[in-house]
């Protein structure tokens, strides 16, 4: 796979059903060298703690934490949306949360993450779309690739939920689809 | 992809201009709310009203003082449960109330108030704890017509169903249907816990302490403001407390990011309460 020259500042990533395993595929194969902010918004039920971030602070080289309000974006760091707040990228990459209505009945949602990076990051930033039922993060992708910015999405046949990576291939001019075992050390060539 | 970042820039002097408007014409000030967050909701008002860009929004928002009080309450906070976060509810049992009834007398104030539900959710508390008697709540919001609503004290049965689940996690100690007259669709708040609490317009952003309180109540608030903003209104909430006075945030805000971090001592960091150093 040709390497692009571009240089990256950040990295989303969206995901619902089946993320534990997909996420465990992928965050403890980034490189030690890796500096790339990764933001994630996993879908989970609103009776859920901070098991994912206690669970992936042990799995992973980088340090991954729950994103609290006007926390800055530091690189080499792993967020994860808190349960039940939506996600933002401030202009000043600062990370913000509320507590907003539902998108695509969900909070937090990929949408909202994902428009915000883009706003904020424009044609630096790339967006990971992986396995999940639901059709969350395709206007938000939609918005990565419109300025300029990298997507890359599960291929369908290795997720275990294929809706939401099928939903954004249908809709988007994606850069890439690539199977789960392969996106690690693709986002480590991109760093 | 220059002209991408270029149309990045311009969409921001375009809202920056908007809000200048809406300050100037109404007097309300979202100029320093989470960028964000507001360009997200303004965004989805842009949609609806079929336009096609800021300028345009700003046009109408001048011309139009109805398409205006669309959009205040589309800047509203207007996310809110009784006992949300039942487990605050219950920490604020156990380790607020046997402090503040200490004091003769005690007030309280939500900030942003939003519908209500929050400020009915510590009258009971108080009830429960013997207290109601000797506090007085106060709940403001800048938006006079939501304000009304949490006067009213009015919701739908079917929300009323899962705030009884909260209720019972909060610590609750008696049957929640104890605090509402209800019909087929509608609960209507008891007439003795609306009585106890005064309902007033009050802006974060733009006005000032109006009282030395004992608890404040801010949840979920600040996190649609950008840091100034936040700093400004942890200021106020300072100035506003008695020493030793307790402030509660939402679970996921924090002082930790502000320049009043030191003027607080954490007293529950899960349950974002602090209190006032003396």
């Amino acid at each position: 796979m040709a390497v692009s020259k571009h240089s990256y500042e950040a990295v989303v990533v969206g995901v619902s059903a089946g993320g534990l395993a997909a996420l465990a595929e992928i965050l403890p194969r980034l490189d030690k060298n890796m500096t790339l902010p990764v933001m994630i918004v996993q879908h989970q039920s609103n009776d859920s703690d901070d098991f994912l971030v206690r669970y992936f602070d042990r799995l992973c080289r980088h340090s991954v934490k729950e994103a609290e309000d006007k926390m800055p974006v530091e690189s080499g760091t792993i967020y994860f949306a808190p349960v039940n707040y939506h996600l933002l990228v401030e202009p000043d990459k600062t990370l913000s949360l509320s507590t907003d209505a539902r998108v695509n009945y969900s909070r937090p949602s990929i949408d909202v993450l994902f428009e915000s990076a883009a706003d904020t990051y424009t044609d630096r930033i790339i967006g990971i779309i992986l396995t999940g039922a639901n059709t969350d993060g395709t206007t938000g992708a939609a918005r990565i690739k419109k300025l300029g910015g990298l997507i890359i999405v599960q291929d369908p046949e290795t997720a275990e939920a294929e809706a939401m990576p099928m939903s954004v291939i249908r809709h988007v001019q994606v850069d890439h689809i690539l199977p789960l075992n392969r996106i690690g050390d693709f986002v480590n060539s991109l760093n | 992809m220059h002209s991408a970042r270029e149309n990045i820039k311009n969409q921001q002097i375009e809202i920056r201009l908007l809000l200048e408007a809406v300050s100037l014409k109404y007097g309300y000030d979202f100029k320093n709310y989470s960028f964000a967050h507001l360009k997200r909701r303004l965004e989805k008002r842009m949609n609806l009203s079929d336009m096609n860009n800021f300028s345009q929004m700003q046009h109408r928002l001048i011309y139009d003082e109805s398409f205006f009080n669309l959009l205040l309450l589309d800047l509203s906070i207007n996310v809110t449960e009784m006992f949300r976060d039942p487990w605050v509810y219950k920490k604020i049992r156990g380790t607020v109330i046997p402090v503040l009834k200490t004091y003769p007398y005690i007030k309280i104030w939500h900030a942003g108030c939003s519908t209500g539900q929050e400020v009915y959710s510590m009258a009971i508390l108080l009830e429960e704890e013997g207290m109601k008697k000797r506090a007085q709540l106060y709940a403001t919001d800048f938006n006079e017509l939501i304000l009304s609503k949490a006067k009213d004290g009015i919701y739908p049965m079917d929300v009323m169903r899962e705030y009884i689940n909260n209720y019972q996690k909060s610590g609750g100690k008696k049957d929640f249907s104890d605090y509402y007259a209800a019909d087929y669709s509608h609960a209507v708040i008891k007439c003795s816990l609306r009585d106890k609490i005064l309902f007033s317009s009050h802006n974060l952003v733009t006005d000032g302490v109006f009282g030395e309180m004992n608890l404040i109540f801010c949840r979920n608030v600040l996190i649609y403001f950008n840091k100034d903003l936040q700093n400004r209104v942890l200021k106020l909430f300072h100035d506003s407390l008695c020493p030793g006075g307790f402030l509660c945030l939402g679970t996921k805000e924090s002082i930790k990011f502000s320049e009043l971090s030191d003027a607080f001592e954490i007293v529950c960091d899960q349950e974002k309460i602090y209190r006032k150093r003396r």
